[in-house]
């Protein structure tokens, strides 16, 4: 099928909108819509950042999987404990892939769960003891543990513990810092309020640590990566450009990243930043208290890297300049063999994405670098900034979906038919049983890393891997087939 | 009066940036914009108004003030 035209992807959302009773339809009416490059607000075509519906499947996590899960939880050498009762830890425990270096157990912790195990005589007659109790357990069972952050579940906000007035304790009589995080789950419509919850925490209990401390030597090349979390080993495959750019990556946010390089932050001289959406709150602050510029940048496939280190060199003098293209020189028999091999395999073949935050926008220059287009486009958590930046990057009369049901997902993709989706665990076997190739775009399908140009290649293998295998085409029932194709 | 993070974007404009709103819009226009003072009504591109009383010397960018919505 080709693709859509506008009035066909108008058409389209009509006919998946009238399985809705009125009010539901009303309001899901209002997250749908049809891509118009021009237009400059997106909150003139869709609303986002509100309630779901209830009684509709949503893909959405929770404040305390946005703080603990997203931004907290990389940090290596720091403790996270899983405040309240033990499943929210357990089950979020190592799932995300945010490699790190370093010994498990004795000076980093990221794959450990650490939870205070919520009972019902804790939830009586509160918590507080307890966390106090589990504090000094962990820093006599893990000396080297640099800080200790505690990431509350949703019972500590209703039975209204002092989580500040234990970790202010603590935290002065360990002589660490202990950082007392309220990302109870049913704050906000979304995992995105406990990414700016997280960041409030960093903002008040992390970055102003260090400023007087001026033992640290800085450089006229100090950059800051944030919003990478080494998924799969992406901060890595970052860095190493960065590097051979000839800046200094000071700190890592917060994939493979460590306290120390979080106090550090404020002395650098450019915060780069990947993740828009769940680290914005933290660089807008360092840019007013510190005077730190910020420029969100793009590591998927080679134009996108290409573009965005231009304009990281853009912010130097210009030896890092030179340095850039000589980087993108150094690269470009690597890549263009890569798009030569793959291309021809991938051309014109169509991709659906609805992933977290910031990828349904990211993602779309590698797959345009192989000749992939992609036609439907959204977002879980994104806010209204989020689209403004989406809107650009998207060809004209692709579908966006904000919060997309899992009803709605499936009628699209039906009535669409695209050669391969990306999307998260939830929706992959749904889609897979349905014989469409799929892609998990959250975890890279445990494979990765797919930042920077070692990424891309790890890219084009995974998506010709799916699209072009055989098995698509053997999942019919026998007893399904007709006479003829048996 | 909600807290409002003003900033310069690469264009050299103001961006006006409610957190809680969820708002970033560029400033289009704002009534005393001299030397010595700035503020006054703050015109955004969406068409809303906002006020703050008129600040002098200019603050420097970027910086979070209060502002008020100018219908009130």
């Amino acid at each position: 099928m080709a693709t859509l035209t506008r009035d066909e992807a108008q058409a389209l959302i009509q006919e998946v909108l009238e399985a809705y009773p009125d009010k539901a339809k009303k309001d899901r009416a209002k997250h749908l819509a049809v891509n118009d490059p021009s237009v400059e607000q997106s909150k003139k075509c869709i609303i986002s950042n509100r309630k779901s519906q209830p009684g509709v499947m949503t893909i959405r996590g929770c404040a305390y999987a946005g703080s603990k899960g997203v931004v907290w939880g990389p940090i290596k050498d720091m403790v996270h404990i899983s405040h309240g009762p033990v499943g929210c830890g357990a089950y979020s425990r190592a799932g995300r892939r945010n490699y790190y270096v370093g010994h498990t157990g004795v000076n980093v912790f990221g794959t450990m769960n650490f939870t205070s195990d919520f009972q019902e005589k804790d939830i009586v007659f509160g918590g507080d003891k307890k966390l106090e109790k589990l504090i000094d357990e962990i820093n006599t069972l893990f000396p080297l543990v640099k800080g200790i952050s505690v990431q509350s579940e949703c019972p500590i906000g209703l039975i209204g513990d002092d989580i500040e007035a234990v970790s202010k304790k603590k935290g002065k009589e360990l002589n660490k810092p202990i950082v007392p995080v309220r990302c109870e789950g049913f704050r906000g419509v979304s995992q995105s309020l406990g990414h700016h919850i997280a960041n409030d925490a960093i903002r008040d209990w992390v970055i102003g640590n260090r400023d007087g401390d001026t033992t640290f030597e800085a450089g006229p090349y100090d950059v800051a990566v944030i919003g990478d979390y080494n998924i799969g080993g992406d901060a890595w495959a970052s860095r190493i450009l960065l590097e051979e750019m000839g800046l200094r990556v000071v700190a890592q946010w917060s994939g493979d990243g460590t306290l120390s390089e979080m106090e550090l932050t404020p002395k650098v001289k450019l915060n780069l930043i990947h993740c828009y959406r769940s680290m914005n709150y933290i660089s807008r602050f360092m840019e007013e208290k510190y005077g730190i510029p910020w420029m969100e940048y793009n590591f998927f496939g080679p134009t996108k890297i290409a573009e965005s280190l231009r304009k990281i060199a853009a912010f130097f003098d210009e030896t890092i300049q030179a340095n850039a293209e000589q980087v993108i020189a150094k690269y470009q028999a690597e890549y263009e063999a890569i798009i030569a091999k793959y291309r021809p395999r991938l051309e014109g073949k169509k991709v659906m994405l609805y992933v977290g935050g910031l990828r349904p926008r990211h993602v779309v220059g590698a797959y345009e670098d192989l000749g992939m287009e992609v036609v439907g486009t959204g977002y879980e958590f994104a806010h209204n900034d989020d689209y403004d930046r989406t809107m650009k990057e998207m060809g004209e009369a692709t579908l966006l979906y904000d919060d997309v049901t899992g009803y709605e997902f499936e009628e699209f993709v039906k009535k669409v038919k695209p050669d391969l989706i990306g999307s998260g665990i939830k929706e992959k076997y749904i889609f897979q049983k349905m014989g469409v190739p799929f892609r998990q775009m959250h975890s890279w399908d445990y494979s990765g890393p797919y930042h920077g140009y070692d990424g891309f290649a790890i890219f084009a293998r995974d998506m010709d891997m799916t699209v072009n295998n055989p098995c698509w085409s053997q999942l019919q029932a026998p007893w399904l087939k007709s006479a003829a194709s048996a | 009066m909600p807290n409002v993070m003003i900033r310069k974007n690469d264009a050299g404009d103001l961006l006006f940036y409610v957190a809680k709103k969820d708002m970033e819009e560029t400033i289009s226009s704002v009534e005393t914009d001299t030397p010595e003072t700035w503020g006054g009504e703050v015109v955004l591109t969406d068409g809303s108004r906002w006020y703050i009383d008129p600040i002098s010397p200019p603050p420097s960018f970027p910086t979070t003030l209060r502002f008020k919505r100018g219908d009130e």
